[in-house]
């Protein structure tokens, strides 16, 4: 028997805005049947990019429908850029917390949360694009990664009670420990994940440029302009990338996580995978 | 689950979870009231006030061999159920230390599921293990069985009904084909016990595992039939009480609870038949008419009186238990959820049961105390809470 708190009992038992919202700005679709819980999130804004009204349809457990109805109430009145910025911690703190093993359902409302802006904004998840660490629930060490630097996480049995990445067969327990070292030891955002099977690439700084030039032209500006924003190549120094912000991304206050999980990813993937992208200041 | 601490009173309770516990009979209580109370002597001691406990214990074992058919002699006292499983099979490793391959099923209780995967850990040995997969109904493939026979075989493990679904398997006659190879037979009866007739005369099975708490006895007692000529090796080694076979002073009035419960389970073995199996009957009925997208899980004949285990599709398991507990309505669920872990029950995964009705699987086990006004609050109850929740699911389709 879980230790749930009134809130969590409240939201559960008389969940707002359950539903789904008719032809709606954003939508965010994520979990499986198969994985035991799953959350559909759709909201509309109003004129001044407000979220106007959200609404939610869930498959789980109490926590996760709790978590799910809090999320809604949350978001209502806020703008998107306020939005983007409810972290999972925020909504079980706004729940008077949740069972250490429950976590994972406040998780699954930030991603839906996520999901739905990126919808709105016409971008492509960079969580999702990661490489998919735990085959039982797909979870991505991107999201491992982050729920590790977010929340602090200290173990493996951590990570599964937020992401549920191991809670399966258990095969990526190693893989996970070793996520958890890298991540844990270089601190900072600053991760890489070092594939022993791949030989470390040489290439010369005029290469990297070349390739870095196209990378950014082909894949990755397309992204940022749609949502009025816009990326400079600054200077190349070794591994490092410094690259500068322009338009509508240098007042976006996720603008970080773009540089680090969206650019820095595309780039590590497309050019070199020892790139470290930060922000010219 | 309240923050405040207010008990849920037993006469509230809509208790349809037996298969977890039942409720200590009265009768039961009665009979061990004079040894917790008045009698707390050790049988061990030389003394008549303590020694006289023996013959108490006695008859208390007498009952229980009467109930299983067996001699009160093959009846060892442990503290539990997980105590005798892992009491027999780790016997029957050591009695064959030549031999390293144990068959048992996809289906068993973690008492013996997780004993047989963790084996070489414990034992210090590789073993085989040859798990025997069940049909969608929950039932065995004898055939399967036969072929998974060997001469390396040191013991079968194969529990007589399943606690999650009350699928009964064909313990006779799986008994004798391994006896037939002279390969020890374990049963975990935990469930069928007190439920169904059970007579150890006409089966050859060597150890048979029991739980007092799940036939209307005290918890903190169980039993490890041995048949008489089995080789055995204890597994908490100590004094020499139960002959040698299980170290521990005797925890008395539990044994003499166990006794009566065996004696009452006797009695009421033929209620438990008919007329718990009718309110069985009814609630299961009711339930896959009156909610669409509903099924069965496990055979419908092979089956214990008291189990029923339904599949509400789209809907999760944690989420239905917390809103019929609103009502006091007791039951489980083979949700990831519920389960401690985060994925369905492994009984349920094994008989193939799909994604999208595992999650919502409960289990209903009634007992004799169940009564038809109980079942009729049930059936009405339900159908509005699987509708509210359905109306929740993305996955839900109301026109589905």
């Amino acid at each position: 028997m879980w230790e749930y708190t009134n809130k969590v009992q409240q939201h559960f038992l008389h969940p707002k805005n359950v539903g789904e919202i008719d032809n709606p700005d954003g939508t965010g679709d994520v979990g499986s049947l198969a994985c035991g819980d799953a959350l559909k999130l759709t909201f509309k804004l109003d004129d001044k990019g407000v979220i106007a009204d959200a609404k939610f349809k869930t498959f789980g457990c109490a926590s996760a429908i709790a978590s799910s109805s809090v999320l809604t109430e949350m978001i209502i009145g806020m703008t998107l850029d306020e939005a983007a910025k409810v972290t999972n911690e925020d909504i079980a703190d706004r729940l008077g917390g949740l069972p250490k093993e429950k976590m994972h359902c406040s998780v699954m409302g930030r991603e839906a949360l996520e999901a739905a802006i990126a919808n709105y904004r016409g971008l492509k998840l960079p969580m999702a694009e990661g490489e998919v660490v735990c085959e039982c629930f797909g979870v991505t060490d991107l999201e491992v990664i982050r729920a590790i630097q977010e929340s602090n996480l200290r173990s493996v049995e951590e990570i599964t009670n937020f992401t549920k990445a191991g809670g399966g067969c258990g095969k990526c327990l190693d893989r996970l420990r070793e996520i958890l070292v890298a991540t844990t030891h270089q601190g900072s955002g600053l991760v890489q994940i070092v594939d022993k099977n791949k030989r470390p690439q040489r290439m010369t700084t005029l290469q990297k440029i070349k390739k870095i030039e196209e990378a950014l032209e082909r894949e990755i500006r397309p992204g940022l302009r749609k949502d009025g924003g816009d990326i400079e190549l600054v200077d190349v120094d070794g591994d490092f990338v410094l690259v500068s912000l322009r338009g509508a991304c240098t007042s976006c206050t996720k603008s970080r996580t773009t540089l680090k999980e969206f650019v820095e990813k595309k780039l590590r993937e497309l050019v070199l995978d020892s790139l470290i992208v930060e922000e010219a200041k | 689950m309240t923050e405040t601490h207010r008990m849920i009173s037993p006469e509230d309770a809509v208790y349809m979870d037996n298969n977890a516990t039942t409720r200590l009979a009265p009768e039961v209580l009665a009979a061990m009231m004079p040894y917790l109370q008045d009698y707390y002597g050790n049988p061990s001691s030389m003394h008549r006030f303590g020694g006289q406990l023996g013959r108490v214990m006695a008859e208390a074992r007498q009952k229980v061999a009467t109930l299983l058919g067996a001699a009160s002699e093959e009846i060892v006292f442990t503290s539990c159920g997980t105590e005798s499983d892992s009491t027999a099979i780790l016997s029957a490793l050591q009695s064959f230390p030549e031999k390293r391959h144990i068959v048992t099923t996809r289906v068993e209780h973690p008492a013996v599921k997780n004993l047989c995967e963790n084996l070489d850990s414990l034992t210090g040995h590789k073993h085989r293990l040859t798990r025997l997969p069940v049909a969608a109904d929950g039932t065995l493939d004898l055939q399967k069985y036969e072929e998974s026979l060997s001469d390396d075989t040191a013991i079968v493990s194969v529990m007589w009904a399943n606690n999650e679904t009350g699928v009964i398997f064909p313990i006779a006659e799986m008994a004798r084909m391994a006896r037939e190879r002279g390969i020890l037979f374990h049963t975990d009866a935990v469930q069928a016990v007190g439920k169904i007739p059970i007579n150890l005369q006409d089966i050859a099975i060597d150890f048979l595992s029991l739980s007092g708490h799940k036939l209307h006895g005290p918890k903190g007692i169980g039993v490890l039939f041995v048949r008489r000529g089995t080789p055995f090796v204890p597994y908490l080694v100590g004094g020499h009480q139960e002959k040698g076979r299980r170290g521990g002073t005797e925890n008395v009035a539990a044994i003499v609870g166990l006794g009566r419960a065996c004696e009452l389970a006797a009695e009421k073995m033929a209620e438990e038949n008919t007329r718990v199996k009718a309110l069985r009957d009814r609630l299961e009925e009711g339930l896959l008419a009156s909610i669409p997208h509903s099924m069965l899980n496990g055979h419908k004949q092979d089956r214990l009186p008291n189990t029923t285990n339904v599949s509400f599709e789209f809907v999760e398991g944690e989420a239905i238990l917390l809103h019929m507990d609103q009502y006091n309505i007791c039951a489980s669920s083979g949700s990831a959820c519920t389960s401690g872990s985060l994925e369905p029950s492994h009984v349920l995964r094994a008989m193939g049961v799909p994604f999208t009705a595992a999650h919502g699987s409960i289990r209903y086990s009634l007992s004799i105390y169940n009564t038809e006004a109980e079942i009729d609050f049930v059936l009405e109850k339900m159908p509005p809470i699987i509708a509210g929740l359905r109306e929740m699911s993305p996955f839900w389709k109301a026109d589905a």
